[in-house]
C-alpha cells in the first residue's frame, strides 16, 4: 500500500474548488418511496481532508443517501454537490470528481481484473500510456496483481470487494464514497484498506458507510449518525462516544439508534446544533 | 462518441466470454439453413436468389433478437454493475446507444456468418448480387430495429423472462403489422388504422430492400424507428435506473 501523491492530479476532474469550499455538500435530501421516507431531509457538508464515517442500523438509508450523492438515484428533494457540481443537472461533471464504490462492489463477472479496469480507465478518459500507469497502480493500491488475470466471478468476496475499491482509485479523484469498503476482508484486509484510506485522506474528502465501530475510531475524522432516514449526531467519534457514560463507542451508537430512544436524541441533535 | 465505443467494446466481449454468443450464432445458423432449404425449398425453386432466405428472416430474428436484448439492460439491474455503469462519467443516452450497437455488431456478426449461403447460390447459378446485398442491408436494419424495441422492454424490468416474452411481443406487433390478418381486420374495423398499420411495419419495409429496392424513405424508417425506441430505452433507464 501506498500514498497516491504521484499520481495527484492527473486526472480530468472538471474544475475543483480551491480552498475552503466543501467537496461534498448535502442540502435537505429526502427520498421516499411511495408513504415510506427512505432519507428525511439530510444535510451535511465534507471538507477536502475530513474522513466521514456514515454509521446507522440496517434501513436507516445509509445507502440510499450514497446512491442519490453519487447521482445513480434521483432525490425526491433537495440537492447533492460533488465539487461544486450538482449531481443531477451537473451529472457528467461531478462524476469524473467521484470515485463510488457501490454497495456490494458490483463488477462485470465475465471480465477479467485487467479488462475491466481497462475499462473503467477508458470510460475515465485517459489513453495510451496512461492507461497502463493508471491500471497498474490501482493493481497495486489494492494488491490485486496476483489476480489481474482472472474473471471476476471466480475471485472470492474480499477479491472482488478490493475490484470494486481499485475501479473507485484508479482516478485519483478528489471525492471519494465508499459504501461499506471493508464488508467481506479478512482483518489483515481491512487494515491494508483502513491505511490505504487514511494515507489519501489529507488530500481527499472521503465518506464511508461501515458497521464496524472500531474502523470508525481507526480512519474517521467525523461521524454521522443516521436512524429512520434522519441525521441523529454529527460529531467527531471520541465526542459521540463520550454521549453514553461507558465512552464506548458501540453503547453510543446503540443508545442513539435504538427506536425507544430515538425521541429524546432529536432534542439532544437541537442542543449539539446550537452549540 | 468515444465513450459510446468504448460501452459497446465491453458489452460485445461479454457476448464472446459467455456460451450466449455461440448458442446464439449456432442456434440461428441452423434455423436459417432448415428453413431455407427445406420449407423455403431453396433447390425446387431452381431459381438462383436468396428469396427464401430473406423471406425467413425476419422471424427468424423475431425470436431470436429479444434473447440478445433481455439481458441488456435487464441483466445489469440484476448484478447491480447498472449502479457502477451510470456512474462512471458518461451520458445515459451513450450507456444506451453504446450498449445497442454491440448487439447490433454481434447481429451483423451472425448475419455476415450466413455467408455460405451467398456462395452456394453463387455457385449453383449467377444471381444478382446487387439485391443480395440490399436483402442484407434491410435484415441487418431490422435487426436494428428489433433490438431497439428488445432493448426498451428490457430497460423497463428486472426480470429477463418478461423482456424476452414481452420483447418478442412489441416486435411481433410491427412484423405483422402489414399481413392481411392484421389488415383486412383493421380495415374491415377501422380503415383509418389500417394504413398507419402498414406505414409502421417493418416487415413492409423490408420487402422493398429484399426485392433490391434501398429507399430513402424505408432508410428514414429504420432510422427513426430506432431513433425512437432508444430514446424511449433513454427514459425508462433514467427514469427506473435505480428501482
Amino acid at each position: 500500500m501506498t500514498s497516491s501523491d504521484s499520481l495527484q492530479d492527473g486526472a480530468p476532474q472538471g474544475g475543483a474548488p480551491q480552498g475552503d469550499a466543501p467537496l461534498i455538500e448535502i442540502a435537505g435530501l429526502s427520498k421516499r418511496f411511495g408513504s415510506f421516507t427512505a432519507v428525511d431531509k439530510v444535510s451535511f457538508t465534507v471538507a477536502r481532508g475530513e474522513v466521514l464515517g456514515f454509521l446507522g442500523p440496517n434501513g436507516a438509508g445509509k445507502s440510499t443517501t450514497m446512491r442519490m450523492l453519487s447521482g445513480f438515484m434521483t432525490p425526491t428533494s433537495g440537492t447533492a454537490r460533488i465539487c461544486g457540481h450538482d449531481v443531477q443537472t451537473d451529472a457528467v461533471a461531478a462524476r469524473r470528481s467521484l470515485g463510488y464504490l457501490p454497495e456490494g462492489a458490483p463488477c462485470y463477472p465475465e471480465m477479467t481484473v485487467l479488462g475491466f479496469l481497462h475499462f473503467v480507465a477508458a470510460v475515465r478518459g485517459f489513453s495510451g500510456a496512461e492507461v497502463e500507469r493508471r491500471v497498474d497502480h490501482a493493481l497495486d493500491l489494492a494488491t490485486l496483481r496476483g489476480v489481474r488475470l482472472q474473471p471476476i466471478e471466480t475471485l472470492s468476496k474480499g477479491f472482488k470487494r478490493r475490484v470494486g475499491l481499485a475501479q473507485a482509485l484508479l482516478h485519483n479523484p478528489p471525492v471519494l464514497i465508499l459504501d461499506e469498503p471493508t464488508d467481506g476482508l479478512d482483518p489483515n484486509q481491512k487494515h491494508e484498506v483502513r491505511t490505504l484510506i487514511s494515507g489519501m485522506a489529507a488530500e481527499k474528502a472521503i465518506v464511508i458507510s461501515t458497521h464496524i465501530l472500531e474502523e470508525v475510531e481507526a480512519v474517521c475524522t467525523r461521524a454521522v449518525v443516521i436512524a429512520s432516514g434522519r441525521v441523529v449526531a454529527d460529531e467527531t467519534p471520541a465526542a459521540l462516544a463520550k454521549r453514553h457514560p461507558s465512552g464506548r463507542l458501540e453503547e453510543a451508537f446503540r443508545q442513539i439508534t435504538r427506536p425507544e430512544n430515538r425521541g429524546a436524541e432529536n432534542i439532544g441533535l437541537e442542543t449539539m446544533g446550537a452549540a | 462518441m468515444r465513450n459510446t465505443l468504448l460501452v459497446a467494446r465491453r458489452e460485445l466481449g461479454g457476448y464472446f466470454a459467455t456460451p450466449v454468443a455461440v448458442v446464439f450464432i449456432v442456434i440461428f445458423l441452423a434455423l436459417q439453413g432448415v428453413l431455407t432449404f427445406n420449407l423455403g425449398a431453396f433447390f425446387e425453386r431452381n431459381q438462383a436468389d436468396l428469396q427464401p432466405f430473406f423471406n425467413f428472416l425476419p422471424w427468424v430474428f423475431l425470436l431470436l433478437v429479444p434473447a440478445i436484448t433481455m439481458r441488456l439492460w435487464a441483466e445489469e439491474r440484476r448484478l447491480g454493475t447498472i449502479e457502477l455503469l451510470l456512474t462512471l462519467p458518461l451520458t445515459r443516452g451513450q450507456a444506451v446507444a453504446g450498449k445497442f450497437l454491440a448487439a447490433w455488431a454481434f447481429c451483423a456478426i451472425a448475419l455476415a456468418l450466413t455467408f455460405p449461403f451467398v456462395i452456394t447460390v453463387n455457385v449453383l447459378g449467377s444471381p444478382d448480387n446487387g439485391v443480395i446485398a440490399s436483402g442484407y442491408v434491410g435484415g441487418l436494419l431490422v435487426a436494428g430495429a428489433f433490438l431497439a424495441v428488445g432493448s426498451a422492454v428490457s430497460a423497463a424490468t428486472k426480470n429477463q423472462v418478461i423482456a424476452f416474452v414481452l420483447g418478442v411481443a412489441v416486435c411481433f406487433v410491427f412484423a405483422a403489422a402489414s399481413y392481411p390478418l392484421v389488415t383486412d381486420f383493421l380495415s374491415r374495423n377501422a380503415p383509418e388504422l389500417a394504413t398507419i398499420a402498414r406505414r409502421i411495419s417493418v416487415a413492409e419495409r423490408y420487402q422493398g430492400f429484399v426485392r433490391g429496392v434501398v429507399g430513402l424513405r424505408d432508410l428514414i424508417f429504420f432510422a427513426s424507428f430506432i431513433g425512437f425506441w432508444l430514446f424511449l430505452t433513454t427514459v425508462i433507464v433514467d427514469h427506473r435506473k435505480a428501482d
